[in-house]
């Protein structure tokens, strides 16, 4: 019994001293020192020593939450990214859900066929707002076209597993004219869509695969362009050194870790001083601590980079609660945050991800299916809201997380399809 | 098991298939699977969002199948774990590092794949002795043991590989795509591990210690078992099947991330799906064939869901009152029949 | 119980019986001390009674949901649907008050009695059918969190009024000369005794104490068992809607609020020593527990440890406190 405790104690020390090397401080060995403090001496002192040993070696992650996964990087597409946003979209004025970005159009007769058409959707979920805005758009644009006889839509609630499976049984059920992806993970998603190309037309949109088969993949400039934008703002607002907060969602998300890689150079270029870099996990409540804590930790924060715009507010209030003047920040196309940014008049920017490319992806599966061209890729715009074009995006009466870059203010059913009320 | 005698010298043909299913010993959950799979088929035909019914259809009925791979094998060691009263969150992150390290190991090289597979059962054994330990001899409550060891897993993970790179290559993808005849490999390993299972439970004398030790771990001891010993293995097993169902998961995903575990929900499914099949919690009772079952009602009903176009908000309170009143039903029902 | 019969046998001295009454003194409140002086020597300013105070209330959803979960557990069950209600109570929250103060009050009344509704069915469920508490309440985790999801379309809808976000984030100016004095501090003092009170104190809580150490004892003496069950889950769900009051408060609206806060309340009740399974449990204790676990997420913080290795320590410090808890209860058997 005896020496089994001491191996049992002995391993827990081993796993400690691991944690310890990788955080590189010795201040776990209190710990270590105070559970086992109770128990036999030689097994403290051995995880004391252990734990000491390992801390000297360890050279320490220091900000982890800061380093930007290397995978996901390439400082071509970065450039390029930065460069498109300058770009002016070609197509119908006003409608960017119908525009592109330096078009390289294809051919599609292969695909034309007599409608009515049944279309199949395999959405990776309606798991966040920003889904949720995008599929009642995508499904009011369904609504526009009466050659679209069904709308067949599966949810894979964030799950890749699931989502496979679901592709193979629209595939299977031979009901589909035309199978629209949004992926949940780039890569798992590879195969199945590579087999459904195999029978049907398949247009992928928001994020990617990694195969060429489908007839089109509808995306905006991407994740690159959102990083930039908002970084960009922040350290044109803010004087050299400054102190930022770089909030992110969660880490290995390809479309989440391209904005961090294009802010990430932002500030190292510009001299702003990133002091914290954080995941807060879209979580209300755990970035505003991130936010307090941070405050009270350097006394002064003087702006906020996020890589998504949900808990913006949260992150705002954070520096309300504690008496702080606002700070230069970034947030994204939600409303609560474009109201906030009008009525206490922030300096502040929201790049965006727009959702009215979930309207672009009926558009386009239409074309596909008519024999029209379509750009291949078709990158649509990705405009942001600033200053001089905030009034125009502000909506009173919708819902605080809906999403201002919709495309959706002139289709029927206008606010009340999407939560809102009409304004006064 | 034969408390309800024959109403009449004569028994009802009713009467007389219960009797012959008790004989057999057949989960009373299979009652349930074809409720439920009977409903499906009603539902699909006045409601389905097409007009072709899924029950005709070959691949969605094979699809069912696939889809409770994943689950299936992990319920299996879940079964194990349950039946010696015990319990495993730590799977669903166990799952994780399997998927994340196959494809960093393996790195799209066929030449690794045998040592890199290798290398992820001895984790899980770790892993599984690890859980073994801490609940047979630090005496830690099952539960918050194995969601420690989760969060540990789960924090050694995210802080080892900060990025996700590497695949598994094509030829590992066979596992998860690759069929003999009209059937998947992978529901042939499925049916390998269940029959594994009840080979492992029913016929051999390991088995019956796990349900000594289930129903009673002190009177298993006074008889003279190593109960220890016992409940560690078993934990040992549900930890292998852990990594099993990753493998699973990476080869028909190509590349694992991190949270492919805990957003499957393979802890509490799993848990779900085995009480579901009649694996009680107080342990010591149930089989594998039941999860087996309880699995493919999760299964047949995501196949319904997707065929009858059910929004996903609606599936979740269904699927959470249906996972009540199945276990609700089986445990009123067992209560009723014991008197 | 038969905690501090082991040394009666040996020499009484002085030394002896400072050491024993030092070991009955439940090792969280050690923990929770060593955590609060550490974060305070990594931060100095943290002492300030206004920082301070801030992380008080912070702290307080967490402490008052612990305390809840803790009836439940010493009754022998377990309550998972805990962060679903949380979450569902702000996202249905905001959709009721839409932003209309003078909603707030029945608004808080109507959550209250969803809380009810949930409780007597996580109850009814467990009692009546049969159905582990584990299982009952992780359906209902799914089904609570489906409602608040199906009812607002997936995104939240509405606001919180400033007089209902007022008892998270909002407090008293100026009083004891300090800048704010956080409601959420005052609902956690007024929980914090009530709950201690109703189950140290009052019948009820030995009986549901009792209850969870021995149920065929319990019913034998003449308690009501399956009522005392339903009570604990009742009073469960109905304090996960306070915390949730206090979390939508505090953050305002987001589908995100009460994720994992299920798993953090057992383990922070387990490292107040509460057992699972029933039969021992503690209020202060729980919520030091819970007071500890903010306080190690805080230094974790200022020590600038990575996110995923604050999982792990975390893990490490839940095993380490119940490998601790059934050491010493086993050794004083």
């Amino acid at each position: 019994m005896k020496p089994l405790r001491i191996l049992s104690l002995m391993l827990i020390a081993v796993l400690l001293a691991v944690l310890v090397a990788c955080g590189g401080t010795t201040t776990t060995t209190e710990e270590a020192a105070d559970n086992a403090a109770e128990t036999v001496e030689e097994a403290a002192n051995e995880a004391a020593e252990t734990v000491n040993e390992a801390a000297e070696t360890g050279a320490g992650l220091g900000m982890e939450a800061a380093a930007v996964a290397t995978e996901f990087f390439s400082q071509e597409d970065l450039d390029n990214s930065i460069r498109l946003i300058s770009v002016t979209p070609e197509g119908p004025e006003g409608e960017p859900w119908n525009q592109y970005l330096e078009p390289n159009f294809i051919d599609t007769t292969q695909y034309a066929k007599e409608g009515p058409y049944t279309f199949c959707f395999s959405n990776a979920g309606v798991n966040n707002p920003w889904r949720v805005v995008g599929y009642t758009t995508m499904q009011a644009e369904v609504d526009l076209h009466p050659e679209i006889e069904e709308f067949i839509h599966v949810d894979a609630e964030g799950n890749d597993e699931k989502q496979i499976a679901d592709i193979q049984d629209l595939v299977a059920s031979g009901n589909c004219d035309i199978l629209i992806v949004s992926p949940n993970t780039t890569l798992a998603l590879t195969p199945a869509v590579e087999e459904a190309c195999k029978s049907l037309p398949v247009v992928v949109f928001d994020r990617g695969v990694q195969t060429d088969c489908p007839a089109t993949f509808v995306q905006p400039i991407g994740g690159y362009a959102f990083g930039y934008t908002g970084a960009k703002f922040l350290a044109d607002n803010l004087p050299d050194g400054a102190k930022v907060v770089a909030l992110r969602i969660l880490p290995g998300v390809d479309v989440l870790e391209t904005r961090w890689a294009a802010a990430k150079q932002v500030f190292e270029q510009e001299n702003i001083d990133v002091v914290e870099v954080q995941f807060g996990d879209g979580n209300n409540d755990k970035v505003k601590t991130i936010i307090t804590d941070a405050i009270q930790k350097y006394g002064q924060i003087d702006g906020v980079w996020m890589d998504a715009g949900a808990t913006a507010v949260a992150a705002i209030e954070a520096f309300e609660d504690a008496g702080q003047p606002y700070p230069v920040i970034n947030g994204e196309d939600q409303q609560d945050f474009l109201v906030k940014w009008q009525e206490n008049d922030l300096t502040a920017i929201a790049p965006t991800f727009p959702t009215f490319q979930w309207r672009t992806a009926i558009i386009a599966a239409l074309k596909v299916l008519q024999g029209e061209q379509v750009p291949d890729p078709w990158r649509l715009p990705q405009p942001a809201v600033t200053q001089e074009n905030l009034d125009q995006y502000v909506q009173p009466g919708m819902p605080p997380l809906h999403y201002a870059m919709c495309g959706c203010e002139t289709m029927p059913d206008f606010p009340e399809r999407w939560g809102g009320t009409a304004s006064q | 098991m034969t408390a309800i005698s024959p109403p009449a010298a004569q028994p009802s043909a009713v009467g007389r298939a219960r009797q012959w299913l008790r004989d057999r010993n057949v989960p009373p959950v299979y009652g349930i699977l074809v409720i439920i799979f009977i409903v499906a088929i009603l539902l699909d035909a006045f409601f389905g969002i097409d007009d072709e019914l899924f029950i005709l259809n070959q691949t969605i009925l094979t699809n069912i199948l696939v889809r409770s791979v994943a689950l299936g094998i992990v319920a299996v060691g879940q079964t194990f774990v349950m039946v010696g009263a015990s319990i495993d969150l730590s799977v669903a992150y166990l799952i994780s590092v399997t998927a994340v390290g196959a494809s960093y190991l393996m790195a799209g090289d066929p030449n690794r794949v045998w040592w890199t597979v290798l290398v992820l059962f001895v984790v899980g054994i770790v892993v599984g002795l690890i859980n073994g330990t801490l609940i047979t001899r630090l005496r830690i409550n099952s539960l918050i043991a194995t969601l420690g060891v989760g969060l540990i897993l789960r924090g050694l993970l995210n802080a080892t590989f900060e990025n996700f790179a590497g695949s598994v290559p094509a030829s590992f993808q066979t596992f998860a795509y690759g069929t003999i005849g009209p059937l998947p490999i992978s529901v042939l390993v499925l049916f390998l591990v269940v029959l594994a299972g009840w080979f492992v439970l029913r016929r051999m004398r390991y088995g019956s210690h796990l349900y000594a030790v289930g129903g009673s771990e002190e009177v298993a001891r006074l008889s003279g078992l190593r109960t220890e010993r016992v409940l560690t293995m078993a934990h040992v097993i549900c930890s292998v099947t852990a990594v099993l169902t990753g493998l699973f998961v990476v080869s028909r995903l190509r590349a694992g991330a991190p949270w492919v575990g805990t957003d499957g929900l393979y802890d509490l499914e799993s848990i779900a799906a085995t009480v579901i099949g009649g694996t009680a919690l107080s342990g010591g009772k149930g089989g594998v064939w039941g999860t087996l079952a309880g699995v493919l009602i999760f299964s047949i009903l995501d196949t319904m869901f997707n065929q009858i176009g059910i929004d996903a908000y609606m599936k979740q309170i269904l699927r959470g009152a249906i996972i009540i009143l199945a276990v609700g039903f089986y445990t009123f029902r067992s209560k009723a029949e014991q008197g | 119980m038969a905690r501090i019969t082991a040394g009666t046998a040996t020499t009484d001295s002085f030394g002896l019986r400072a050491w024993q009454a030092v070991r009955a003194i439940n090792p969280v409140y050690f923990i929770a001390l060593v955590l609060l002086v550490w974060v305070g020597f990594r931060n100095p300013a943290f002492y300030q009674p206004d920082n301070f105070l801030t992380f008080l209330q912070r702290a307080a959803p967490l402490m008052i949901l612990t305390a809840g979960q803790v009836f439940v557990l010493v009754s022998g069950g377990f309550d998972l649907s805990v962060g679903s209600v949380v979450t569902s109570t702000v996202i249905i929250g905001a959709i009721l008050a839409n932003n209309d103060p003078g909603a707030t009050w029945w608004v808080i009344l109507a959550l209250l009695a969803g809380g009810l509704l949930i409780g007597l069915i996580n109850g009814a469920v467990t009692t009546y059918l049969k159905v582990p508490s584990l299982i009952a309440t992780l359906g209902m985790l799914l089904m609570a969190r489906g409602v608040g999801l199906y009812w607002s379309g997936g995104a939240p809808r509405g606001y919180l009024p400033d007089n209902f976000r007022m008892w998270g984030r909002g407090g008293i100016e100026g009083l004891f000369g300090l800048r704010d004095f956080p409601y959420a501090v005052i609902v956690l003092v007024v929980f914090g005794v009530g709950y201690w009170l109703l189950l140290h104190k009052l019948n009820y809580g030995r009986q549901l104490l009792a209850l969870g150490d021995n149920p065929r004892a319990a019913r034998l003496s003449g308690v009501n068992v399956n009522l005392m069950r339903i009570s604990a889950f009742v009073l469960c769900s109905m304090t996960a809607v306070i915390g949730g009051i206090l979390l939508g408060g505090r953050g305002g609206v987001s589908i995100e609020t009460g994720t994992g806060l299920e798993m953090q309340t057992i383990a922070a009740a387990v490292l107040g020593g509460t057992m699972l399974l029933g039969g021992r449990g503690s209020i202060p204790a729980a919520m030091a527990g819970a007071l500890a676990l903010e306080l190690l997420f805080t230094l974790l913080n200022l020590l600038g440890l990575p996110k995923p290795l604050r999982d792990a320590v975390q893990g490490l410090i839940i095993i380490a406190a119940v490998a601790y808890t059934a050491y010493s209860t086993r050794r004083n058997r």
